[in-house]
């Protein structure tokens, strides 16, 4: 017979909470703050997109891709795009090819910085949040430049895209690329080395990359455990196989490998646009696609690398209707977070924001 | 308009042509377990292999451990709805290797109601995967550690992604008022 | 003695109590723009020029919203602890020396309100009941977030006020007083102000004082992000105001303890240096106001600048590190102070 009585606490994280990004819910079960167990509950940003692309046109998806990871919409128009022209064959110019790369690295270093911002804040480094925000500022307006929206961008479309890209407009990215190189020294200086950060970082939610792969983790966190899977080398899409880049991979799997993997991420990506500048084709931006959409019958999986990890896209065609006949959208937040409560387990609480922050999700995309 | 053509009773599934080769790790497949996998078929570079349901479990095993195949990620599991078919749901895995770097589809057909072998004791990734195909289609899966709905409200009727479900959702029924929740909890 | 003998106490106490409010709400504000600098913000710009009425629309704001209880919440206890959250950290602030004496209409001043003979321990003492308002908050709420909150503060305190005491035995041995006004007179006396005879123990105080005030980086008991607010997520309104209140009056506290031990008070730097006898000229309150000043900047400084340590994380630094170092220090200064 034990002293005291201990029961276990049941403490309901969630939907409304400042460090859930959105309406995740976490059921957590406390003994003390540690936690013993998790239940996670979803859905509560549910759309039902995939549904609602059954009943929309092929060029109509684009605009819903864009709603499912609302602070990386380009990489979802691409995934969404490439998916279509893989079923319908579909050649997409060199030119073309290499803008959505840019964009979409523009994108990935968009997403990190939102990504780093938030993390950094859930730990309580507020001012990394504003440094973060005041770059990715800088990426959203060349995108309004080049598509008029800030958010949701619908830049592409199925063939190629729906307009070139604005005289100037490469010179501004360059420019953004030289400033931001001199900008993630200052995210470096405030958290790699800082002491709190690293007690706070290491050594939590460690996962071995065996591990890692089977529970399902892509991306980022999957590299941060020493994984080097990366979408744009292993299944090249895009113009990515002409470029040279570095997969940064992680050693110990824990949050402060998946904070440097992504940090490393900055770098990559600007050594991408910097190639994808220097030898941008001319030529069209649109391929040789039909007037009326309609792919012929079959299905096709195809995966592009999101910035939060493997977003596949599977869609079936029946062939004779101007819709898909099955739209569904692998989403890389939503098998991603599939690992937290293993991550969590044995943890404190203030490792589960961490935690959350660590794996990336959002909310828009694991409910779609 | 005005004629609507039938639906479709299911997916081509084309036979690969002839002078592709075949991935390696299929004939090892079909040598080890006879008659388990009735069709294989190709489309647009991705493979396919449609499975007996009930070998199932034991086609993936061999995939995921056998040294040519060694099929480690489980990236993601959904079904495909043919209401005309007997056997009406599609349900397709999307397996990729880290170490070959190769994709295939293993697909099984299986008729309304009927279970299909969960996969999560070979791919633990599978189980939010096979949730979701739960909570949206209905299949059920036997051998899951925890079959929940996982999108939609736990008192939530029908499955939103068969085709014989309405966009608009339940119909008669809209859930716009409170009171509909109620009625859905406590009057089955 | 006059028979207005009464009356100088309490225009003191009113002169001091008022200013204090002041100061708090306007640290509210230079915490604000502090940190909009270090963010490469402007911060409130709206109300006055440059934001400069801020802190009285904020307070007029706090006081006309709604005072929510909650209806499970142990109503007698709620309504108690914002108030001793925050009375200990005002009327700590009655042994505080502002200045020395001054001559007005007359009259021989003192610029405190009372010096009495065990100062630092009536400081210590007071101080320590202020985390009784937020342990009862965290419990009075009958929530969870405030609870997991209220233990957090609890543990804190053990782990800090154990520290923080050790190091004020070692300067009160070394002033050989518990007064404020003879510790600082202690400094004019030996020459020297205590920050270069006890330095270890001028940043073990202020890494206790960033515990005991529950700022950046320990500032558990509030983790917006973990525990949503921590132990006032189910205040409104004034009683909500009051933590606020309490919060930044002990950082003023803590910071003007900081300046008495070991800065010199209201001394002006190097009081016996005779070139720099002008100093002098500047009055003793302006010494020390500067003086404060700079330990409040560096509060919003690191919490612009760190991230939050985790709950053992944080006693883990109270108590393997914080406390030996104290006793360590202690011992040394009392070896030092019998032999030399």
């Amino acid at each position: 017979m034990s002293l005291f009585d201990t029961d276990e606490l049941v403490i309901n994280m969630g939907p409304q909470h400042p460090s859930t990004h959105g309406v995740l819910r976490v059921v957590l079960r406390l003994d003390g703050e540690r936690v013993v167990g998790a239940d996670v509950v979803i859905g509560y940003l549910h759309r039902g997109i995939e549904k609602l692309s059954e009943h929309r046109d092929w060029q109509q998806i684009v605009m819903l891709t864009d709603r499912m990871d609302y602070v990386s919409a380009a990489t979802s128009n691409l995934g969404y795009c490439e998916t279509v022209e893989k079923l319908m064959q579909i050649e997409v110019p060199r030119r073309a090819r290499y803008i959505r790369t840019i964009l979409s690295e523009l994108q990935r270093i968009a997403s990190h910085n939102l990504w780093l911002g938030t993390h950094a804040m859930d730990i309580g480094a507020m001012t990394v949040f504003l440094y973060n925000f005041r770059e990715r500022e800088l990426i959203l307006d060349l995108f309004e430049e080049f598509c008029g929206a800030r958010l949701t961008y619908s830049s592409m479309r199925i063939g190629g895209l729906p307009l070139d890209i604005p005289s100037g407009w490469a010179r501004k990215v360059s420019a953004f690329c030289d400033l931001f190189e001199t900008k993630i020294p200052e995210y470096e200086d405030l958290l790699t080395h800082n002491r709190i950060w690293k007690e706070r970082t290491r050594n939590i939610g460690v996962i071995s990359g065996a591990d890692a792969i089977a529970i399902g983790l892509t991306g980022p966190p999957l590299r941060g455990s020493g994984v080097p899977r990366d979408v744009r080398k292993d299944e090249p899409y895009a113009a990515y196989d002409e470029f040279d880049f570095d997969v940064p991979i992680g050693s110990a799997g824990d949050i402060y490998d998946r904070y440097l993997v992504r940090l490393e991420e900055f770098r990559q990506s600007l050594r991408i646009i910097r190639q994808a500048i220097a030898g941008l084709p001319e030529g069209p931006v649109v391929g040789k696609v039909p007037r009326l959409i309609k792919p012929p019958a079959g299905e096709t999986y195809h995966a592009i690398e999101s910035p939060k990890g493997e977003l596949g896209f599977f869609i079936v065609s029946d062939g004779r209707s101007n819709v898909p006949y099955r739209f569904r959208v692998r989403p890389p937040s939503f098998c991603n977070l599939q690992a937290l409560p293993r991550l969590i387990k044995g943890h404190l609480v203030a490792d589960v924001v961490a935690m959350i922050g660590s794996i990336d999700i959002v909310l828009g995309e694991v409910d779609r | 308009m005005g004629v609507n053509p039938a639906p479709p009773a299911g997916p081509p599934d084309p036979p690969p042509p002839a002078d592709l080769s075949v991935p390696g790790f299929i004939s090892p497949l079909q040598s080890a377990l006879p008659d388990a996998v009735t069709q294989v078929s190709y489309w647009v570079g991705d493979w396919t292999m449609i499975v007996a349901t009930n070998r199932l479990l034991d086609v993936m095993r061999h995939l995921r451990t056998a040294q040519e195949a060694s099929f480690d990620a489980c990236c993601d599991v959904t079904a495909t709805d043919w209401p005309p078919r007997a056997e009406r749901f599609d349900v397709s895995y999307a397996l990729f290797s880290t170490r070959h770097r190769h994709r295939v589809r293993v697909k099984v057909r299986v008729a309304d109601s009927q279970a299909v072998p969960s996969v999560t004791s070979v791919w633990p990734s599978a189980n939010w995967l096979e949730r979701e195909v739960f909570d949206m289609f209905g299949i059920p899966f036997d051998g899951h550690p925890d079959l929940r709905r996982i999108l939609m409200p736990d008192e939530w009727q029908g499955h939103p992604q068969r085709k014989d479900y309405p966009l608009e959702g339940p119909g008669e029924m809209l859930l716009e008022n409170p009171m509909d929740w109620l009625r859905l909890r406590y009057e089955p | 003695m006059t028979s207005m003998g009464w009356l100088l106490p309490l225009v003191q106490i009113l002169i001091v109590l008022n200013a204090v409010l002041i100061a708090v709400t306007y640290m509210v504000l230079l915490e604000r723009k502090v940190i909009a600098w270090a963010q490469s913000r402007l911060g409130p710009m709206r109300v006055g020029p440059h934001g400069v009425l801020q802190p009285i629309a904020d307070a007029i704001k706090l006081l006309l919203k709604e005072d929510i209880t909650p209806a499970r919440a142990d109503k007698w206890l709620f309504t108690i602890a914002p108030i001793m959250s925050l009375v200990p950290a005002l009327i700590a602030f009655a042994v505080i020396p502002f200045g020395g004496h001054a001559r007005i209409f007359g009259r021989d001043v003192p610029l405190f309100i009372a010096d009495v003979n065990v100062g630092l321990l009536y400081i210590v003492s007071i101080t320590s009941i202020g985390v009784y308002g937020i342990i009862l908050a965290g419990y009075a709420s009958n929530s969870k977030y405030p609870l997991l909150a209220s233990l957090r503060a609890s543990a804190q305190l053990i782990s800090y006020e154990v520290a923080i005491t050790m190091m004020l035995v070692s300067v009160i041995v070394t002033a050989g007083t518990l007064s404020m006004v003879a510790i600082v007179e202690a400094q004019l006396h030996n020459h020297v102000w205590f920050v270069f005879v006890q330095p270890v123990a001028l940043v073990v105080l202020f890494i206790g004082g960033l515990a005991e005030t529950n700022r950046t980086p320990f500032d558990l008991a509030e983790a917006e992000q973990e525990l949503t607010g921590g132990f006032h997520t189910e205040y409104s309104g004034m009683r909500f105001a009051m933590f606020f209140l309490a919060e930044y009056a002990n950082m003023i506290v803590v910071s003007a303890v900081v300046t008495t031990l070991f800065f010199g008070g209201w001394l002006p730097p190097f009081p016996n240096v005779g070139w720099l006898a002008f100093l002098g000229w500047i009055p003793g309150w302006m010494w020390f106001l500067v003086k404060c000043f700079v330990f409040l900047y560096v509060f919003v400084w690191i919490r612009a600048t760190l991230p939050r340590y985790r709950y053992d994380q944080l006693m883990r630094v109270g108590w393997k590190v914080l406390i030996p170092v104290a006793l360590a220090n202690l011992f040394v200064t009392a070896i030092l102070k019998v032999w030399l």
